[in-house]
């Protein structure tokens, strides 16, 4: 592969940590492309999670490096790398409880920062029309003035996606979007996802293969913090070793 | 579409500060003699302290065990200035060093320690104050929250910094009066503040500061801000990976509320006439902390009413039975944790607020989770 290749958002080389020894990410890399929608597939305990932990700093890395738009990541703080255009998504549904959905939308409204800019946010029309709209694509538009707690399981997911929509990141993480949803809210997310992906690049953790095999252009397998086999659905399924230590069973 | 929780003031915060003012500054100026107005000040300092870690604890879930540090740091500050003025060469003649304050002298020093003269000016020491504080608050705070570390670990810190404080003040008696503290306060700028006038003036000067510090909380809770610490509080990674340097703003939040405990020393020190190492160290700390759990961690108005009634108790428990105090004030503190966590705030939120509004036509908008809707 060619690794100067200017039209990867995200390049991935080397990319290693260690815990006491325990190597949960061992020599990884792998290339994202503009528009592109990865899905990183494997057992459990084969680092999926820990690949983007690392990815938007919240793990430090041992060796390697993580290339954004020709940025090192790895030398960034967390906050830094959101900026960067970098969001996360985490397995369990984060959204601040206490607050309605509408206040969940507005702190992810990428506009006062700082303290001081935090202090003289005005909530104007524009902060107001973004957060309708985004309302509308997660579903959630009559839900606005209720309270995060008392969303259902589904809901939260869709909320913390959309909390990262707002920002416009050019790509976004998602940590097994579809875990504990019901089957129509799964057709809901895949089609939700779709139209993420239109304008940007999204990389996804997965086990449902129905719901993997609709959404990704390409897949990533990994297995012991290394790369398994990558390419298209298709020939990711009918790679043997993938057989033998994923989907066999 | 109108939200309320994004104007400045609702309805019902306007009823809120509207009573607490009555009280304040009517009601308890006309029941009370200057002696008991004296006390009713002197606990209203407290209420700085309170209403600090209310947005500290209560909405950024920063739990600080040595608030007694900043308020004694501003009110040694005054009482600094106040000591300087009262040790005229004519007024200490009879010392072997006129002019320096007493205990200086009584510990065998000849000269004003160099840190001691900037005191010397009251427009240095109104802003010392308050810089004092926030300076040492934002030395611990950019150390311990640049680290992240924060919860019980913080808290055992900060406890462990109003021992330090204290064992440093009593320790340096040359310089700091030691255990007795310094005492002996006579006159601001030529203004004798032992008399019952002066007291009285300062009860509502105090008072008025206590209003603006509350604005200022206010404010700041009805800011972005606000919500971003209620937002920390819960889901502190969320906060970080939606692009915010979280340490910053929990600095802010101690800063500010190391501010306003300064303030609140420094009138402590105006109406009691001295300071000491008794008001800086962890049992008021942590006394400072029941304040603020009895009226509501919550609600900033709830921690002006925690700070009264509770030294209001002390006081009139202590007077009767002065050993009983301290087990009352332990068992105050388990029963605000076991049976109403959100202390007098969420009772008012739960009980009371419900029936008065089903009173007036239900107009205040019925508390529609009890559980997070603090009385203001």
């Amino acid at each position: 592969m060619n690794m100067q290749n200017p039209n990867f958002l995200l390049m991935v080389e080397g990319l290693t940590v260690s815990f006491d020894g325990f190597k949960a990410v061992n020599d990884l890399s792998f290339y994202v492309e503009p528009n592109e929608c990865r899905v990183i597939i494997g057992p459990n305990g084969a680092g999926k999670t820990t690949v983007l932990d690392l990815i938007c700093g919240r793990t430090k890395a041992t060796a390697g490096s993580v290339k954004f738009k020709d940025k090192e990541l790895l030398a960034m703080r967390e906050d830094q790398i959101v900026h960067a255009g970098v969001g996360r998504k985490f397995q369990t549904p984060s959204v601040y409880e206490d607050l309605t959905v509408f206040e969940n939308l507005e702190l992810s409204y990428p506009k006062g920062h700082s303290v001081f800019g935090a202090l003289t946010f005005r909530r104007d029309a524009n902060v107001k029309a973004r957060i309708k709209e985004i309302a509308e694509t997660i579903f959630l538009e009559d839900l606005l003035d209720e309270k995060a707690a008392y969303l259902s399981h589904g809901q939260k997911q869709w909320l913390e996606i959309g909390m990262l929509l707002i920002q416009d990141p050019e790509l976004l993480m998602l940590d097994e979007p579809v875990a504990g949803m019901s089957v129509a809210e799964r057709k809901k997310t895949a089609e939700l996802l779709r139209r993420i992906v239109e304008d940007r690049s999204v990389i996804v953790i997965e086990h449902d293969m129905g719901f993997v095999a609709d959404i990704a252009t390409r897949v990533t397998v990994l297995h012991q913090g290394k790369t398994l086999s990558e390419g298209s659905m298709e020939r990711v399924q009918n790679d043997p070793k993938v057989i033998e230590v994923y989907l066999g069973h | 579409m109108e939200r309320s929780s994004n104007r400045l003031f609702t309805t019902q915060d306007i009823l809120g500060f509207a009573v607490l003012a009555v009280i304040i500054f009517i009601v308890l100026p006309m029941a009370l003699d200057s002696f008991r107005l004296n006390l009713f000040g002197k606990y209203l300092t407290y209420a700085f302290v309170a209403v600090g870690l209310v947005l500290c604890w209560g909405a950024g879930g920063i739990l600080s065990l040595g608030q007694g540090v900043f308020f004694g740091l501003g009110g040694y500050c005054m009482a600094m200035f106040l000591k300087l003025e009262a040790s005229t060469p004519k007024n200490t003649a009879i010392q072997s060093t006129p002019g320096i304050p007493d205990f200086m002298d009584w510990n065998q020093l000849t000269a004003l320690p160099w840190w001691w003269e900037p005191f010397n000016s009251l427009f240095f020491t109104m802003i010392a104050v308050v810089a004092v504080p926030v300076v040492f608050a934002l030395i611990i705070g950019v150390a311990m929250f640049r680290r992240r570390v924060g919860g019980v670990y913080f808290a055992i810190i900060t406890q462990a910094f109003a021992a330090i404080l204290t064992i440093l003040i009593i320790g340096q008696q040359g310089f700091t009066g030691g255990v007795n503290g310094i005492t002996d306060l006579r006159t601001l700028h030529g203004w004798d503040i032992r008399t019952n006038d002066a007291k009285e003036v300062l009860y509502f000067v105090n008072a008025g500061l206590l209003f603006a510090c509350l604005l200022i909380a206010q404010f700041v809770r009805k800011s972005k801000l606000g919500r971003l610490l209620i937002a920390m509080r819960d889901q502190e990674d969320r906060v970080r990976f939606s692009g915010y340097d979280v340490a910053s703003f929990k600095i802010f939040i101690f800063c500010l509320g190391a501010a306003f405990a300064g303030i609140g020393g420094a009138m402590f020190t105006l109406q009691v006439g001295f300071m000491s190492p008794t008001l800086v160290g962890i049992v008021p700390s942590i006394e400072m902390v029941i304040f603020c759990a009895v009226g509501g961690r919550l609600s900033i108005l709830g921690a002006v009413y925690g700070a009264l009634l509770v030294n209001w108790a002390k006081t009139s428990l202590s007077e009767s039975f002065p050993e009983l105090w301290l087990l009352g004030l332990g068992g105050l503190f388990i029963a605000v944790v076991m049976v109403f966590p959100n202390g007098l705030a969420g009772v008012y939120a739960e009980h009371i607020a419900p029936r008065l509004s089903g009173l007036f036509g239900g107009k205040t908008g019925a508390a529609k989770s009890p559980k997070e809707t603090p009385a203001e």
